[in-house]
């Protein structure tokens, strides 16, 4: 016979994390809608741009190496804050967020799951497109460590910037801006389409965008070859400070 | 073992905008009881248990559970209390077992899950994401959600709303092992009948104050007490049956051929009133004796008229 005799305790801290970011992110893989922006737009813009000359490409080398930086750009963006964004909004809408804050997982502790359910999540992005722009004859240039820093404060702009709508708005209404801030920057940050394509007096603005410094950033080291590109780091940073800041001040969890 | 209470409320207030939604509240409960907290839509019960879980923080008084500050107090406090919200709380796109068995490992020393999981029926939501579930299969989840860390205090917000007469009595069945094996239990309920099937103590909660507690057996006391009901030929002459009465009782024809006797209920009571029947060459049908129950307890206390 079963006993409910109280034996309450918490458990130790790295084994509520590493649950947490693994349930994290099975319910994220589980997700077709999420999947589909994760891992079906930005392969299919990779393939579909690489093979046909309808975006003018600018920089050395093939047409895989002008795209591949932003598609990694874009996934980043996509997982960081387009889908961290609505399944956080749908969590808190559900009292997901509200009953884990009864439960012994620290709120830190969800929050670390948070960020590395999405490096989970980006890794396999990340490791996908490669190997798929490789195929496509992408030769990629450049310190691996100045893209690993460019993508991991581009995670945490973005991230801050996705819970900052996440705890702040309704579900429906982070649905619908996630989704529309998601294709306004695919199409404006140089993702796809060189910022000098755009007229000259947007250009500056443009280029401040959290997008447009991490595309610009990634496509400098690996299509062009320089060192640490500090100007984009360090609007990622002043984007990832902001973001985060507003988000741990305006965060409403339930 | 514990002499300090499970939770202590003390004058607690809780305002939303212009709204008091607790007045001034006090409720004190010992371990090891079950406490039902009853009370109309809107009376406060809510937002007191959400005070006690540390949602909320108090505009006023105090709340102390298990000796602690529910909020400055949390992470001390959150392995130690179950907690079943009302509604939600689980991931949309979630399977109910793995929701459970991941709950489980945020514990130190969790039940057995598969043996939970074949207790509360939750086994046959097989691979339907929780946002499917049925109404009652979500609340089962949630109940099994609350205990599975072995915590020494559940609070469960209307823990059988929307069950199935079978999923009611199981979850009956779980509060009594709970209450068997040393836990705390809260619970609010529309219910009254649960209050009196589960509680060992009842507090009746309106307009944000408890205003009334105890047992089910001191909240049904006093009052109008006890009446005695029988039918019989319709227009009996209830005059020589007052002269046999004890003073203070009264007899009624509330409709005719249905009579009422209220008076200090006893054994002697009853003699009188078949002696009498005997008399008059009655044969008194369906005698029954009605106790005041919960329900009369409840509506007396806080009206009748919807809200």
């Amino acid at each position: 016979m079963t006993t409910y005799e109280p034996r309450p305790g918490a458990a130790p801290v790295g084994r509520m994390l590493l649950a947490q970011t693994a349930f994290e992110t099975r319910m994220l893989l589980r997700n077709g809608e999420q999947l589909l922006l994760t891992v079906v737009i930005p392969t299919v813009l990779l393939v579909l741009f690489s093979a046909v000359d309808v975006v003018d490409v600018t920089g050395p080398g093939k047409r895989v190496d002008f795209l591949a930086p932003g598609l990694l750009a874009l996934a980043v963006m996509s997982t960081a804050f387009t889908g961290q964004a609505i399944a956080t909004g749908f969590e808190r809408r559900y009292g997901v967020l509200k009953r884990l804050g009864a439960s012994p997982l620290p709120r830190w502790a969800l929050l670390t799951a948070k960020t590395g359910c999405v490096l989970v999540t980006e890794l396999l992005q990340v490791t996908l497109l490669a190997v798929i722009a490789l195929g496509l004859g992408w030769s990629p240039q450049g310190s691996p460590l100045a893209v690993a820093a460019l993508l991991v404060l581009g995670t945490a702009a973005f991230s801050g910037l996705g819970l900052l709508m996440a705890g702040t708005l309704k579900a429906e209404a982070t649905l619908a801006a996630a989704n529309l801030v998601f294709v306004l920057l695919l199409l404006a940050g140089g993702v796809v389409v060189p910022l000098s394509k755009f007229p000259a007096a947007v250009q500056p603005v443009l280029e401040l965008l959290p997008i447009s410094a991490l595309s610009d950033g990634l496509r400098d080291v690996l299509q062009n070859g320089a060192g640490m590109p500090w100007a984009d780091l360090g609007i990622l940073g002043a984007w990832a400070a902001v973001g985060l800041g507003l988000a741990a001040r305006f965060f409403r969890w339930e | 073992m514990h002499s300090e209470p499970a939770v202590e409320v003390t004058g607690l207030v809780k305002r939303y905008g212009p709204k008091t939604a607790v007045d001034g509240l006090d409720l004190t409960i010992a371990r090891g009881t079950v406490t039902a907290v009853l009370g109309p839509n809107g009376a406060g019960k809510t937002t007191t248990i959400e005070t006690c879980e540390g949602f909320r923080r108090p505009d006023a008084g105090t709340v102390r559970v298990l000796g602690l500050d529910p909020v400055a107090d949390a992470a001390a406090l959150r392995p130690r209390v179950g907690v079943m919200l009302q509604s939600g709380g689980v991931y949309p796109g979630a399977r109910a077992v793995e929701m459970l068995r991941h709950t489980a490992k945020l514990h130190a020393h969790p039940l057995d899950v598969d043996a939970l999981v074949e207790r509360l029926g939750l086994g046959s939501c097989g691979r339907t994401a929780y946002r499917r579930l049925s109404g009652g299969q979500q609340q089962r989840l949630a109940l099994a959600m609350a205990v599975v860390g072995r915590p020494e205090l559940v609070f469960l917000d209307e823990p059988t709303a929307g069950l199935d007469p079978q999923a009611r009595r199981a979850t009956w069945e779980l509060v009594r092992d709970l209450r068997r094996d040393g836990v705390t239990v809260v619970l609010t309920t529309h219910h009254l009948d649960e209050a009196e099937q589960l509680a060992d103590r009842v507090a009746i909660v309106d307009g944000g104050k408890v205003i009334a507690g105890g047992s089910v057996e001191e909240l049904c006391r006093g009052g109008s007490e006890s009446s005695l009901h029988f039918d019989g030929p319709a227009g009996l002459d209830l005059g020589s049956l007052h002269k046999v009465l004890p003073d203070g009782a009264a007899a009624t024809e509330p409709s005719p051929g249905s009579y009422r006797v209220e008076a200090p209920l006893g054994p002697e009571l009853l003699a009188t009133v078949t002696a009498w029947c005997a008399s008059v060459g009655v044969m008194p049908e369906r005698l029954t004796v009605r106790r005041r129950s919960l329900e009369d307890v409840f509506l007396e206390l806080t009206g009748r008229e919807l809200r």
